[in-house]
């Protein structure tokens, strides 16, 4: 058993889960849809976890040994693995299951990239990556960015709902009305990022200090630090529009959809269109 | 004269106190970062005027965009930014102080009405009893009740983490803690270079801003390596380093072993791998286009020589092997660069392996002068960044209080519970301040342990 084999049983399951989910809120009268979409997304979920296990296992049977975080590849199905991991969590805690077909879509996407467009092998080590602060800079990191994205599926999902009942009272039997009601994605939408804050803090302040101790500066304005700061600055703008009157509800899922643009930019963007220190990507 | 209009420092100080202004700078500040990493910072100017015009650079420059960061600008809403902080806290912690340290104790009609969770409950038995009973309930299942007697009625009040309420200022508190550590270090740190060719020894480094700095003692590289994967990736660059104090080595620092990710630091003073190069002599020929062998010289990878013709001749770059450059082409060349005394300058490819080619060179061009190279001396030297920061340490502690804060900030909740014994009728109250759904569920269970435990008329 390879891990590449059980990364593509990984891949048909969440697309499995993300039909399922489809189905959920075509179908309301069915609750056999919901259950489904979460089971087969907990398979993944599982089949994922070994599949990482099993990868950094062969990369020691391969002679150089490290955790599997080291290249675009092993960072894209990573973040796909927190992504249903972070979504995991909030089903089993709020059970408003349907979210699942807003959030299951990133996970997927991200597998299928990796899978199709990707090299997957098993590569050494540059000298600039071997510490132990990568593993907990990296985990830290995509566990925020995971928080974030589960947080925009569930603002857009949001939006709608919203425009739904703005428009309301007519049309009474349509597939938006088995989402949960605005109120309750408001709540779940800063649950999210509530969960995202305090984890991205963590990846910029293990960024910082492994930078200080591998380059003697905890902060150099390099191009993905900054912009891990920006997408820092809106998710703390996020947090305080919950306190001031006027800032709720449609901006502040404008202002969480806003802030995963700018946390996929930080990830993706800044290393494939900008330069800098981090040498993820290409 | 209304009395809608403020005196000037009352809305001085409502502009600084306003959440609409922390929107704005967060939002400001996001959004004028970008301008920095699209903008190549601290590049030399020439860099930049291969991309943008000369009025570009010129209007750039002023506004600071090639070093935004340091900007006036950009350090005024960073100062704004800390004023804010500062102004919202000095408003409202004194209210959340007295919440903390001087509990409401009675439920009095008018809280009641603002409080999230409300019950009531008729029951009979003597008020004492109740009271006891409640308390109890209380202790054991939430917090031990402060029992106060006003209006002929028995009031309990218990609370749970009021300090979490304080959280929220130790974010903010860190975030001003971490500035103050960024400010100490750029007052009494530094961040520099040097190189070291193997065997030599330093005691000055050059600082960024290129000022020579004294370290109080010396360094001597003893040897630079660069150890390689089977397909060729490097796995390791490696110096062995030691310590001299009065040119003598420091017993614990000496061949101490510095590698990327793994530096050497001494007297608060620390060591990077950084770079590496060869500083080795590199010699050659010289003769006219006849081909015959002319004079040996050499030269310096840091220095010029000046060739019998009077212009001068400089190192870039060199290989061990061109055919990884031009396949039907072996073995070591070197590209110099010619700088002829009219001012022009001629970048040149001399080889070891191939004198016809540098003949032929010679002979294209008006110089006449035929180089061929020799081959080098190696002498590598290894790149160290330096730097000494004091205020490294307040920093990491002003980022500890900011994950505690955020951490008691998000996930703990001041809890309150109020009970009114009157008369045989029971009124709880609660309210949490953050939670709210999970604290709505446990008061439901907490009434529901107060009715096992009273003697009850259930008037539903
Ligand atoms: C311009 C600067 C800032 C001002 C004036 C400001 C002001 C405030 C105020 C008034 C509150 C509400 C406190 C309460 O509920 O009683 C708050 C909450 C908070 N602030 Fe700030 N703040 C600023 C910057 C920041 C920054 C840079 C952070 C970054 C970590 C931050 C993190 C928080 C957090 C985590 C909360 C709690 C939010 C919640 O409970 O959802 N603040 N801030």
């Amino acid at each position: 058993m390879t891990s590449s084999l059980l990364f593509n049983i990984t891949t048909l399951l969440y697309l499995a889960s993300m039909l399922a989910f489809f189905a959920a809120l075509v179908n309301r009268t069915k609750s056999f849809f919901g259950s489904a979409g979460s089971f087969t997304a907990f398979g993944g979920l599982l089949l994922q976890t070994i599949a990482i296990g099993l990868r950094w296992k062969e990369s020691y049977t391969l002679g150089v040994g490290h955790a599997p975080l080291s290249n675009l590849y092993e960072s894209v199905v990573f973040f796909s693995w927190t992504i249903v991991l972070i979504y995991g969590l909030l089903d089993l805690k709020y059970r408003y299951r349907v979210i699942g077909a807003f959030v299951m879509p990133f996970a997927l996407m991200g597998m299928a990239w990796a899978h199709l467009g990707m090299k997957s092998g098993i590569e050494p080590l540059v000298p600039a990556l071997q510490s132990n602060w990568l593993l907990y800079h990296v985990i830290t990191c995509f566990l925020g960015y995971a928080a974030f994205a589960v947080a925009c599926g569930i603002s857009i999902m949001y939006l709608i709902r919203e425009n739904h009942e703005r428009a309301a009272q007519s049309k009474k039997e349509s597939i938006v009305s088995t989402f949960p009601t605005s109120r309750v994605l408001d709540d779940l939408n800063y649950k999210a990022i509530m969960i995202g804050f305090p984890l991205l803090t963590l990846g910029i302040i293990t960024g910082a200090a492994w930078a200080n101790y591998a380059w003697g500066t905890y902060w150099s304005w390099d191009p993905k630090e900054t912009w891990s700061l920006i997408v820092w600055f809106i998710y703390a703008a996020f947090l305080h529009a919950r306190i001031t009157k006027g800032w709720v509800g449609r901006r502040a899922a404008w202002l969480s959809i806003i802030g995963f643009a700018a946390t996929i930019f930080c990830y993706l963007g800044v290393n494939l269109l900008l330069s800098g220190l981090h040498s993820y990507g290409g | 004269m209304t009395t809608n209009e403020k005196s000037w420092p009352q809305s001085i100080r409502d502009f600084f106190c306003s959440l609409k202004l922390t929107m704005f700078l967060l939002i400001t500040l996001a959004v004028i970062s970008i301008i920095g990493t699209i903008i190549p910072q601290g590049s030399p100017p020439p860099e930049y005027l291969q991309t943008i015009s000369q009025n570009k650079l010129k209007l750039y420059q002023t506004l600071g965009f090639f070093d935004m960061y340091h900007s006036w600008w950009f350090i005024l809403l960073l100062s704004l930014l800390c004023i804010n902080l500062i102004a919202c806290s000095i408003k409202r912690l004194p209210h959340i102080w007295q919440t903390i340290t001087q509990p409401v104790l009675v439920m009095s009609d008018g809280l009641e009405k603002t409080l999230s969770s409300r019950t009531m409950f008729i029951t009979n038995g003597d008020s004492s009893t109740l009271r006891d009973r409640i308390a109890a309930v209380l202790k054991a299942e939430f917090a031990d009740p402060v029992i106060t007697i006003d209006g002929g009625a028995f009031h309990l009040f218990a609370q749970k983490a009021p300090w979490s309420r304080l959280a929220v200022y130790a974010v903010h508190l860190s975030v001003l803690v971490i500035f103050i550590g960024a400010i100490i270090g750029s007052l009494f740190g530094y961040k520099g270079y040097v190189n070291i060719i193997e065997g030599q020894t330093i005691s000055n480094v050059m600082s960024r801003t290129d000022k020579e700095i004294d370290l109080g003692f010396a360094l001597r590289c003893e040897q630079f390596s660069v150890a390689k994967y089977p397909n060729g990736a490097p796995k390791e660059f490696k110096s062995i380093i030691t310590v001299l104090e009065n040119g003598r080595p420091v017993p614990d620092y000496t061949n101490v072993r510095v590698i990327v990710n793994d530096p050497l630091t001494y007297k608060g003073i620390t060591f990077y791998q950084s770079s590496y190069g060869n500083a080795g002599d590199y010699f050659f020929t010289v003769s006219d286009v006849s081909g015959k062998e002319g004079a040996t010289f050499k030269v310096d990878r840091n220095s010029s020589v000046t060739l019998p013709d009077g212009s001068s001749m400089h190192i870039i770059e060199e290989t061990d092997d061109v055919s990884t450059f031009a396949p039907a082409l072996s073995g070591p060349a070197v590209q110099v660069e010619i700088h002829d005394q009219r001012g022009g300058a001629e970048k040149v490819i001399v080889y070891a392996n191939h004198p016809e080619l540098n003949i032929q060179h010679a002979k294209e061009h008006s110089g006449g002068l035929v180089l061929q190279y020799k081959g080098s001396q190696k002498r590598m030297y290894t790149g160290l960044q330096v730097a000494k920061d004091p205020g490294v340490w307040v920093v990491w502690l002003g980022c500890l209080l900011m994950v505690v804060g955020i951490y008691v900030a998000f996930f703990m909740s001041h809890r309150r519970i109020w009970v009114r014994v009157e008369n045989g009728t029971i009124t709880i109250g609660g309210n949490a301040s953050k939670n709210q759904a999970g604290f709505q569920l446990f008061m439901e269970q907490l009434v529901t342990k107060f009715k096992k435990q009273l003697p009850l008329e259930d008037n539903k």
